[in-house]
């Protein structure tokens, strides 16, 4: 691999970093100094905490998946029930927590990308509870997919704008969405939704995100009196793993592993796998931070496919990157196919619709449970609820016959 | 050659006129002929700009050379290559190649270095890889002798605008505006400050860009700095014309050359 410089900051071993234009090197420094002034401002953390549990409804259950683990016949599945957060996902957690950082910092304006449209949501929703202008970037294709979504936002006072270029999809919404910052940096505020981007967000994402792993540590200490043999989560950006897996770094009998989107397959290049394609995933830079990225020979980002669009995306956050060279998480994907799959798994034996992207962690459960012995214990990360992939999966249902009568 | 010819562009008493052309847009051959007028028309420094898919400093205009420029199937290598036969047929103007940093790190820091020099380019502009990142590509644009500039923003605070003035070797690029690439009806009345700023900090030579579409904004701020880029305003006239482009590249050189009185 050529190397950049390694010593700058923000790195996650040789990940990481800010490769961004001038422009937004100054405000990215500014946004690292608020960010550590609120971390250790009582009142700023304890505002947030009370919006966690008063607004956002945490801690979220941790709900024993019986039926489902009877069926598989092997370890015992745990779901930590994002789905069951405010706005549908755990995107919420992190939209309160800068949309609060934001209105600290004076800045009145917020903008944000969005994919599956639930972090759009999820912020949207938060400005509106904060009195903050909002703006939201989502691809054409991706508002097309995700119509519902689109129509919460606005509902919830947000203007949205459809971006048409490239792919259409989230990594092109995260273009708009920095050159929006570029232009109109005075006043604004980019909430970034994954645990991605330039230093300081992979950080300031994570953090706010690690609810989930510390909730579900207590959850199942309570529930089984020991730490879950197996943590599994699905990665887009990576910021619900990141925020599940975090609390567990230090637990080595923990293991973990992040599941990407294997899309139609590996072998056809339609899928959103950086670490299950190493043809195509090879490190490098995109939206500001250096991590694997599907590109061509040639260092041009590919157009990705998944069947969801919130893992529908070309990197993979840096803090990801770090975990697997370092062997403490492992990576693995989902077809299309097994997340539908999942879907209607989950959907028939426990009575919960999970969000597509969710629906990858469930598939993964789905093959390893078996291979557990009945005291082993799963917890899946259920980060967000399927509503606003009704369409999808009815769809595809009709057109493969994929149903489970 | 390199940093040197870099170098010389800016001591020769006028503002340096610097046409930022993209590489491989509309098509390989018109985009020669572009590089052919320009030149003729006095240009005094190339941008060779190279096409990325996810040009996120960029404008709409930019953005769309780049997408067709992609869809010519116009790869790195095929950048240099255009430069190395541009360089073997009397092309004599200097040129930094202007790149995304992730094209640049998929062929390969030292290969890139070594090919462009070989190539007869003179060094190389990475609008999203700001010195503290940059370490690597300093050393070995050091080593084989090539000008690599930084960006300088009206936003950027003392502590950066010094030290992007002790790493930037051939000129600094001042971006004129907080915002993407793109011609603008007015530059800001904020501009002279800034520029002072960033005088009163170093001797290395200022080149101007971001917005500026003709002779009279030209003219206008030509007195602030050694060299004023023109990107926008040029890539969307050879799309359409090149005969307008070359119109409107002889007025801006007039109004950076021509002295005073005449001008």
């Amino acid at each position: 691999m050529t190397s950049v410089n390694k010593t700058s900051r923000g790195r996650f071993g040789p990940y990481g970093g800010q490769f961004v234009p001038e422009t937004l090197m100054a405000p990215l420094r500014e946004l690292e100094q608020a960010y550590s002034a609120a971390r250790a401002d009582p009142d700023f953390i304890s505002e947030l905490d009370h919006l966690l549990t008063t607004y956002v409804g945490r801690p979220t259950p941790l709900s024993c998946a019986a039926r489902l683990s009877a069926h598989l016949g092997g370890a015992r599945i745990y779901l930590k029930r994002e789905d069951l957060a405010h706005s549908g996902a755990h995107k919420i957690n992190n939209t309160l927590g800068q949309a609060l950082l934001a209105r600290r910092m004076g800045k009145r304006r917020i903008i944000a990308e969005t994919g599956a449209g639930q972090h759009g949501v999820a912020t949207a929703t938060a400005c509106a509870l904060l009195g903050l202008e909002c703006v939201i970037y989502m691809g054409s294709v991706d508002m097309e997919r995700q119509r519902p979504n689109v129509a919460r936002m606005r509902l919830l006072g947000a203007e949205v704008r459809a971006v048409h270029n490239g792919s259409c999809t989230l990594k092109d919404a995260i273009n708009e969405a920095i050159r929006d910052w570029v232009t109109n940096v005075q006043d604004t505020y980019y909430l970034l939704g994954s645990a991605l981007g330039p230093h300081p967000y992979p950080t300031i994402v994570r953090d706010f995100q690690c609810v989930i792993g510390r909730e579900t540590r207590a959850q199942i200490i309570a529930a089984e009196g020991r730490l879950p043999d197996m943590l599994i989560a699905c990665v887009g950006g990576g910021s619900n793993a990141i925020g599940m897996f975090h609390p567990f770094i230090e637990d080595r009998a923990v293991q973990m592993i992040g599941v990407e989107a294997g899309g139609e397959s590996i072998t056809s290049g339609r899928h959103a796998a950086r670490f299950a394609d190493p043809q195509r995933g090879r490190v490098g830079v995109l939206h500001g931070t250096l991590s694997f990225v599907l590109q061509t020979s040639d260092g041009q980002i590919m157009q990705t496919h998944s069947i969801s669009a919130g893992l529908d995306y070309p990197a993979v956050g840096p803090e990801h990157a770090l975990l697997r060279d370092l062997g403490r998480v492992e990576y693995t994907y989902a077809t299309d196919e097994e997340a539908l799959a999942a879907f209607h798994l989950l959907a028939r034996l426990e009575g919960i619709l999970p969000a597509l992207e969710s629906a990858h962690a469930v598939a993964e459960a789905i093959k390893r449970a078996p291979l557990l012995g009945r005291e082993a214990l799963i917890v899946v990360n259920l980060s967000g609820r399927g509503d606003k992939d009704l369409d999808t999966v009815m769809q595809r249902s009709a057109l493969s016959h994929a149903g489970y009568s | 050659m390199g940093l040197n010819r870099v170098a010389a562009v800016f001591r020769n008493g006028h503002t340096a006129f610097m046409p930022y052309v993209m590489l491989g847009f509309p098509d390989p051959l018109v985009c020669r002929r572009v590089i052919e007028q320009l030149a003729d028309s006095g240009a005094d420094l190339f941008e060779l700009g190279m096409p990325f898919s996810d040009p996120l400093a960029d404008g709409p205009v930019i953005q769309a050379a780049a997408q067709r420029a992609l869809e010519n199937g116009i790869t790195l290598a095929d950048c240099i290559a255009m430069v190395a036969e541009m360089r073997a047929h009397g092309f004599s103007t200097p040129a930094v190649l202007m790149s995304y940093v992730n094209p640049i790190l998929a062929y390969g820091l030292e290969r890139f270095a070594a090919d462009s020099v070989a190539a007869g380019v003179d060094g190389f502009i990475v609008p999203d890889l700001p010195p503290e990142e940059a370490g690597d590509l300093e050393a070995i644009c050091q080593q084989y002798g090539l000008a690599l500039a930084y960006l300088l923003a009206p936003n950027s605070p003392p502590e950066r605008i010094a030290l992007v003035a002790t790493h930037a070797q051939g000129f600094i690029y001042l971006v004129s505006v907080t915002g993407v690439t793109g011609a603008r009806d007015a530059l800001p009345p904020t501009l002279p400050e800034f520029v002072a700023r960033v005088r009163a900090a170093t001797d290395k030579p200022l080149a101007l860009g971001f917005g500026i579409k003709s002779g009279e904004q030209a003219r206008a701020v030509r007195h602030l700095v050694d060299g004023v880029i023109v990107g926008s305003a040029l890539v969307e006239l050879a799309g359409r014309s090149v005969e307008q482009m070359t119109y409107l590249a002889r007025e801006i050189h007039f109004a950076l050359h021509t002295p005073e009185m005449l001008g």
